[in-house]
């Protein structure tokens, strides 16, 4: 059957969410990122939500069962919020749900209870590679075998919390595949070459680090001697910045059709004229068939469905686009009060355009 | 729950109208294109059986029972999906050829609004015609030389003569899809808009049933058309028309000057521009899948999953057509689930039309650049499929009306407000 409502469940988390960006991270937000201060009191607050708990099976410390459809509701509610409030948040499940998703079951028993017990913890992950043509398939960090080590070699950037983390799992091309392997923050070879400044996400505290033949134990690679299917993962990140990009541009749609019902022009509300009202109606309609995609995509990938992957990376290029025109057009139908950093859609648009190169910073 | 399978019966039925796509229609496209007016009998008289055993007399959700009969003892009672059975139909069909689907009998948009405007006893007394021996056609007819998209200009008039109850109609009416199929094959009906009162406006105008055969009604014009050319496209006069009291569509009590005829007319709408959605996404699904098969014949594959920068501009083109075709389906999907489960859906019914006309008609426009001198010639139905595409952001509602009810949702603006 189709559906397209959530479960009682479902909503119960979305209203908990809402309550937290609505009372908590839309007030802080502007500050945060103009600051470049995600206040960990804030993340404290987010975690306490219990939505990476939730994904989690009880066997591993957790009390729920894993969905991408929760996760992409919930991706969408806090980016809705805030981008980098909320992927602060959903930071522990860049280590934690590819461990669930692709690691063995001593993996799964050592690692998952310690990430999701108790507060927040800056578990992270090394992905994205300083390439414009970036391609999560071929990777230009390796990974090659040492004895009962591989050696890790390469640099990454947008890492988040890379100052902090103290665990995290680092993507490397081993044999000419992509796998994860589990990496001590602290293990010889890795330097930090500091905090990066970008466009958007500025509160989220981002890193560009390198691997200098880093040794990690060969059961340290996700799925040990086996290894895994990264695109499982991958799949997994696509559905969720994918989401991102919904939850990002509703909050762009709704300020600036709440500012065009509000503002005068020519006599009448700039809403009733023709051009904006056109631009409202095409944002929303964009949205919602990206949303609806990226339901489908997450729901593939929870019932197993062998086209998965193909809908998760239709979703996400869609989303692509979609957060760029929606983000976009929330300035322009503010007008110069859309430029000045005061009005939350100039951010918005800063971050909306940084969806195309956040694969990897979100899991679902 | 959120979930995206389809319905069991959906598949089953997906797989007969598969065949009648491949089978019944993409052999005589081209014949028909060409022939335009020539009218698809055999197609037709097919149809009429199948849907005749299939027990689906009018392509109305009335008639397919939207899941309110109850169940035979022991069966677990199973959830609406008229409206969504209807919308996989009507992909399929147009993915086979919307022109000819045009033509389906069973009274289609003139049945649509039967269903839409209609009490029980007029469903019943005028959509039974489309479940007898022969087949029957159904219009719907709004549009009059001087206004198409501003609806409330209508000048046809409905007098009522109080000696003989009746309604004596009088006007014009233009561009009125399957309009003399209806009315001069076999017994059909044209849902002629009319006002019965021409100071009220918007609030006087109401649905009257002109059956096939009423004494003052002509067909005066077919139209030649860019594509959709198996169907007719008809202008109809009404010369002091008769029709009995009975056929003005809804409560049987002397009509009140307010909005509720106008709202009707919305109604019918609501329900009908997610179908007419769905027809444009069968033929951009038709015009993609032909575009990837000659692709792939010239050593062209689509790498789905690499990075954008690494993609061909021919594959760029045709991810971003799949992620337009299948965003659209879903706002279809989305759409007519809702009416299936009787949640108002103004909003997505215009959205999903507003997607589908945009999409259809950039699907076959960019798959016609792509494969430039190949796809121009007429020895590929690709051609066709861009002239049929282009009315369905034109019909049914323009995409710039379509515009204007989905702004007037999302602001709460009352057409007064936002014109």
């Amino acid at each position: 059957m189709y559906g397209f409502e959530p479960s009682d469940e479902q909503k119960m988390l979305l209203d908990a969410i809402h309550r937290f960006t609505s009372n908590d991270v839309r007030p802080a937000a502007h500050d945060a990122n103009e600051e470049e201060i995600l206040p960990r009191d804030l993340i404290e607050k987010g975690w306490e939500l219990g939505i990476l708990q939730a994904s989690i099976p009880d066997e591993y410390g957790g009390f729920g069962e894993h969905s991408s459809v929760t996760g992409v509701l919930a991706v969408e509610a806090l980016a809705w919020g805030d981008l980098s409030a909320g992927m602060a948040v959903l930071n522990p499940g860049l280590f934690a749900l590819p461990i669930l998703l692709c690691g063995s079951e001593r993996q799964k028993q050592e690692w998952l209870p310690q990430v999701i017990e108790d507060e927040w913890e800056p578990y992270s992950a090394a992905f994205v590679e300083p390439n414009f043509d970036f391609d999560p398939n071929d990777l230009r960090t390796t990974a090659v075998e040492s004895g009962d080590t591989y050696l890790i070699t390469g640099e990454k950037v947008f890492v988040p919390f890379g100052e902090e983390m103290e665990n995290c799992i680092v993507y490397a091309q081993l044999d000419g595949s992509t796998q994860g392997f589990i990496v001590p923050a602290n293990s010889p070879g890795i330097e930090n070459d500091g905090r990066q400044s970008l466009m958007g996400i500025n509160a989220l505290p981002l890193y560009k680090m390198r691997f200098d033949q880093v040794s990690v134990p060969k059961s340290n690679r996700l799925g040990e001697a086996e290894g895994h299917d990264f695109e499982q993962i991958l799949a997994a990140s696509r559905v969720a910045v994918a989401a991102l990009g919904v939850g990002l541009s509703k909050a762009a749609f709704e300020y600036s059709r709440d500012y065009a019902k509000d503002r005068d022009v020519f006599g009448v509300k700039v809403a009733q004229k023709q051009a904006i009202a056109f631009m409202l109606a095409e944002m929303a309609t964009e949205i919602e068939s990206i949303r609806l995609l990226a339901w489908e995509a997450a729901w593939m990938l929870d019932e197993g469905k062998v086209e998965a992957s193909k809908y998760a990376y239709l979703a996400f290029t869609g989303s692509i686009d979609m957060a760029m025109l929606v983000t976009d057009r929330a300035v322009q139908i503010l007008g110069g009060h859309g430029y000045i950093r005061e009005h939350p859609v100039e951010l918005w648009m800063r971050s909306g355009r940084g969806i195309a190169a956040f694969t990897g910073l979100a899991v679902v | 729950m959120i979930e995206f399978e389809i319905p069991k019966p959906i598949s089953k039925q997906r797989f007969l109208l598969q065949t009648v796509a491949e089978e019944m229609m993409r052999p005589h496209s081209r014949y028909f294109d060409e022939n335009e007016h020539e009218i698809p009998w055999d197609y037709i008289n097919f149809m009429h059986q199948a849907m005749q055993s299939m027990g689906a007399g009018a392509l109305a959700p009335s008639s397919q029972g939207n899941g309110k009969e109850e169940p035979p003892k022991g069966k677990k009672k199973f959830p609406p999906i008229a409206y969504q059975s209807l919308a996989y139909m009507l992909e399929i069909l147009s993915w086979g050829d919307v022109g000819m689907y045009l033509v389906t009998p069973g009274g289609s948009l003139g049945a649509a609004a039967v269903e839409a405007t209609g009490t029980d006893e007029q469903k019943k007394k005028f959509l039974s015609r489309f479940n007898q021996e022969n087949p029957a056609f159904g219009a719907m007819a709004m549009t009059e030389p001087h206004c198409g998209s501003d609806t409330s200009s209508i000048r046809t008039s409905a007098v009522l003569d109080p000696d003989t109850n009746e309604w004596v109609i009088n006007g014009e009416k233009i561009f009125v899809t399957a309009g003399r199929i209806s009315l001069e094959e076999g017994d059909g009906l044209v849902v002629i808009w009319a006002s019965i009162d021409p100071e009220a406006g918007r609030a006087g105008m109401r649905p009257f049933v002109v059956e096939s055969g009423t004494p003052g009604v002509k067909v005066t014009k077919v139209e030649h058309k860019m594509g959709i050319r198996a169907s007719d496209t008809a202008s109809i006069v009404l010369q002091d028309a008769r029709v009995p009291f009975d056929n003005l569509l809804g409560s049987p009590e002397i009509p009140k000057k307010e909005t509720k005829g106008f709202k009707g007319a919305m109604a019918t709408f609501d329900a009908t521009r997610p179908l007419v959605a769905a027809t444009g996404v069968g033929v951009a699904r038709a015009t993609l899948e032909l575009l990837k098969e000659l692709l792939e014949q010239r050593g062209v594959t689509i790498r789905y999953g690499l990075p954008r920068q690494k993609l061909s501009s021919v594959e760029r083109d045709v991810i971003d057509m799949e992620v337009m075709l299948e965003s659209a389906w879903l706002l279809v999907i989305k759409a007519v689930w809702m009416a299936d489960n009787s949640k108002p859906n103004s909003l997505e019914a215009s959205m999903s039309k507003v997607r589908a006309g945009d999409i259809v008609t950039k699907i076959t426009q960019k798959s016609l650049e792509i494969l430039g001198p190949i796809g121009y010639t007429r020895d590929y139905l690709l051609e066709k499929w861009f002239r049929d595409a282009k009315i369905t952001d034109i019909y049914e509602g323009t995409g710039q009306i379509n515009r204007l009810v989905v702004a007037r949702n999302l602001l709460g603006y009352h057409g007064s407000q936002l014109r």
